[in-house]
């Protein structure tokens, strides 16, 4: 099991995408979409880091539903901040400690945290386990860090159990 | 094609169009590059989001068949955004770092 | 009611991308540049499925997605170059 599909999460995205590709036009790109999602994942099975093995689905949807509803969010004030008065917008670089010390888990948390309202992440310190943030428009850090902390950090540390 | 139809594709057209716009006014007009970085990462990636959801729904609705193939591009671009972002800021901070010293 | 809303949003996106060129054009510093670039690379997409809607054509689209990979991988490797002065280590 583990030989033939070392990825199966990889294969099944494999698999996915190359139907959508495809538009599912016809049975025979199921077949060849069969075909790589067993094949590229043990070809390139050396290429892959190690990753958290269990994922709990409910809280990812929920946490893919609350992420999607704050890009809109986020593209709105982003865009509210560029046509009003560019003085008075506040700048400033903030420091999140993290809880967790997982390079994956990390990554994800740091694309979340530049794709949701407000805030750019900058660098994860591996050394101390902080994700610096750059965010666009700051009154109060703490309240910030708060935020991203039970907003997106605990669901992504319930997902991954770490 | 229902009139409701072509009301939601011209609707998404607009949203996309408008927040591609703003993006690019925001990368024009911010003072500074940290600021510039979150004009073209979410405000254009949400545009061209809704635009390429507009093309899938128009291409199923006027073509033979579901078009799907914007659902990837559009997946592919919101996990590129914050990849691009994130190195850009990264090199921004290692150049200021190495003029400061 | 595509036919009108088509050729605004052809005229709001080449704004975009005037607006893009311009903060290529004037930097100040080299990521400003890149992030312009990438900027642009992300308008052209936009602009390439609107085309693919006005000429009722889906093969547009393709070449878009062509655009989004360049774009990417040609932006992290600049910024792969500003970060260390080499783009593979």
């Amino acid at each position: 099991m583990s030989r033939l599909l070392p990825h199966p999460a990889l294969s099944v995205a494999i698999f996915l995408v190359w139907i959508a590709l495809n538009n599912a036009s016809s049975s025979g790109h199921f077949i060849l979409a069969f075909i790589l999602a067993i094949g590229l994942p043990v070809l390139t099975q050396r290429f892959w880091p190690e990753r958290p093995e269990k994922v709990k689905l409910l809280p990812a949807i929920r946490l893919f539903g609350v992420v999607l509803w704050d890009i809109l969010l986020a593209s709105i004030g982003v865009a509210k901040l560029v046509l009003g008065p560019i003085d008075r917008v506040k700048p400033a670089f903030v420091e999140v400690p993290l809880d967790m010390q997982d390079p994956f888990v990390g990554t994800l948390l740091a694309s979340i945290v530049s794709l949701t309202p407000g805030t750019v992440s900058i660098d994860i310190d591996r050394s101390r386990w902080v994700l610096q943030v750059h965010a666009l428009n700051v009154d109060d850090a703490e309240t910030l860090i708060k935020s991203i902390k039970t907003r997106y950090e605990k669901p992504l540390k319930e997902i991954f159990s770490c | 094609m229902s009139i409701w139809v072509e009301y939601l594709i011209s609707f998404l057209i607009l949203v996309g169009a408008g927040f591609t716009l703003l993006g690019s006014i925001g990368l024009a007009r911010l003072p500074d590059f940290f600021m510039r970085v979150h004009g073209p990462t979410k405000t254009t990636t949400l545009g061209v989001g809704a635009m390429v959801m507009a093309s899938a729904i128009y291409f199923t609705v006027t073509g033979d068949g579901v078009s799907l193939h914007e659902v990837v591009a559009t997946v592919f671009l919101f996990i590129t955004a914050p990849v691009s972002a994130h190195l850009l800021t990264k090199a921004a901070l290692h150049i200021a770092s190495r003029v400061g010293k | 009611m595509l036919n009108t809303v088509v050729p605004i949003a052809f005229a709001m996106i080449a704004l975009a991308m005037i607006l893009s060129l311009y903060r290529m054009v004037i930097g100040p510093d080299m990521t400003d540049r890149i992030l312009a670039l990438d900027t642009l690379y992300i308008n052209t997409i936009a602009l390439l499925v609107l085309i693919g809607i006005y000429m009722d054509n889906s093969t547009y689209f393709e070449s878009a997605l062509l655009i989004a990979i360049m774009g990417f991988v040609g932006t992290v490797a600049l910024s792969k170059y500003m970060l260390r002065g080499n783009i593979i280590e």
